[in-house]
């Protein structure tokens, strides 16, 4: 019995490399998941304060038409096309890890949802927030950093660690730009194993902890800021 | 209007349009250090976004505004830091919930840099004091009354140590029982001599306390007297008609 399961353990998770490729695809998964994740959150924020402020004072214009076009053309074609234009198109005449061009792709991608929750959140804090910053003297910028952003931040949280869960199983595409995540590495096992139980299940299994992971310092994060409230 | 100081605001033939209505239809009046200015009037008259234009909030469509002598309707001119001499109190408190009493008081002298941390830390003990809260510093405003809010509130606005407090219907949003507490602040703040102008619907605040009230109606000053005169005496006859309704 457990020389049965140490073989079946061998077999699927250490001979012929196969260990270097689930470490290589858990780290490949996690690397992009992180980058994606801090283009993402990044453009998402400079995107949502662009098209707030021009929503509230008309300014900024040109950058709020640039920004729509940006997230009409994101959020009406797959991120698969989208993967695939960085990695054959974009990054074409450069030599450039594949990691970086899949945390460029999935981020560029992940920056207009989180652009649209962002911008939701700040739209959502009363007016009279912003009236009393700049009754005191604060200017647009101090009244954004220091009242209106941590109190949007705080109610789009949960919005947010969604997102952030789509981003991390998005990732799962990576493989067709020709490297190793957690998903192609699972089938590389099938493949030569002809056997698609374990490697699949146990993808799956890495996904799924991964996410709980992600969820649960999330939630801790969310707990922590809500805890001053009302 | 007897002991009159210097004018601080000088309002000139102000306006206000939304579209085609005209809110403020030329408004032309002073105010002068340590006066205290009610202003009343049904609503819609345009007494609010006559007050909220004297920091700006509303942008005047005509007319000017002097403060201490500047012009802060040119566009040219840095309104924040003139906005940091206009203390104002809002009708909805408006203090921010993510910050403790302590830090809704700090936080505009320390970001602007007029205090150190530990100077509007003492500021803040102290003005919470004040308003008859010193044990709320650490408090989230979520856990506070109406009253006590209205009393931080004005906690905050003093913190930058105005030259003149805008008070916008600082009493609608409360309970019955906390409109006396508020109140009594303001009476203590206009002894203390700050320069105020109250939009209210409190007659017996802007009777007592009030060196001079105005009424506003359709976007325009329709009487100002003092408040013996203004309440024992009214000549508009829209002025009669809202005093027999509110009195």
């Amino acid at each position: 019995m457990w020389e049965k399961l140490q073989h079946q353990i061998m077999k699927y998770f250490v001979i012929e490399g196969r260990s270097d490729w689930w470490l290589n695809g858990l780290k490949t998964t996690l690397l992009v998941t992180i980058l994606a994740l801090a283009v993402g959150v990044v453009l998402g924020f400079a995107i949502a304060l662009i098209r707030s402020t021009y929503e509230k004072s008309g300014k900024l214009k040109i950058l709020n038409f640039i920004c729509k076009i940006y997230l009409t053309v994101i959020r009406g074609t797959p991120s698969m096309i989208q993967l695939l234009i960085f990695y054959f198109i974009i990054f074409a005449s450069v030599r450039v890890d594949e990691i970086i061009v899949g945390g460029i792709a999935f981020g560029v991608n992940s920056g207009a949802y989180v652009a649209e929750i962002v911008r939701s959140g700040i739209m959502s804090i009363d007016k009279g927030q912003t009236e009393a910053g700049r009754s005191l003297g604060l200017n647009y910028v101090q009244t954004m950093r220091l009242i209106i952003m941590p109190q949007a931040f705080k109610n789009v949280l949960p919005a947010l660690i969604n997102e952030m869960i789509v981003l991390l199983k998005e990732t799962a595409i990576i493989g067709y730009i020709g490297t190793v995540d957690i998903t192609k590495a699972a089938s590389l096992v099938q493949s030569r194993t002809y056997s698609a139980y374990v490697p699949l299940f146990s993808a799956a299994i890495f996904y799924l902890v991964l996410v709980s992971i992600l969820t649960y310092f999330m939630g801790r994060l969310e707990r922590r800021l809500r805890k001053n409230e009302q | 209007m007897s002991n009159k100081g210097n004018v601080l605001l000088q309002v000139q033939g102000l306006q206000k349009q939304f579209g085609d209505n005209m809110v403020l239809d030329g408004i032309t009046t002073d105010i002068c250090q340590g006066e205290v200015v009610a202003i009343i009037g049904p609503s819609g008259s345009g007494k609010s976004t006559f007050l909220r234009s004297l920091n700006l909030l509303e942008v005047p469509t005509g007319g000017r505004i002097l403060f201490e002598g500047v012009d802060i309707t040119d566009p040219k001119v840095d309104i924040n830091r003139h906005r940091q001499k206009i203390g104002m109190v809002f009708q909805q408190f408006n203090l921010f919930p993510h910050m403790t009493v302590k830090e809704n008081i700090m936080l505009a002298p320390v970001n602007l840099k007029l205090m150190t941390k530990e100077e509007a830390e003492r500021r803040a003990l102290e003005l919470l004091k004040r308003v008859g809260l010193p044990d709320k510093a650490d408090a989230y405003p979520g856990s506070l009354s109406g009253g006590q809010k209205q009393r931080i509130a004005i906690a905050r606005a003093l913190a930058m140590n105005p030259d003149v407090m805008l008070f916008d219907e600082p009493t609608s949003a409360l309970d019955p029982e906390m409109v006396g507490e508020v109140l009594e602040i303001m009476k203590e703040l206009a002894a203390d001599g700050m320069t105020m102008v109250v939009v209210t619907h409190e007659m017996g605040f802007a009777r007592e306390v009030a060196t001079r009230v105005v009424f506003i109606d359709g976007g325009k000053i329709q009487e100002e007297n003092t408040p013996k005169e203004f309440f024992s005496n009214p000549k508009n006859p829209r002025l009669k008609d809202f005093l027999s309704k509110v009195l």
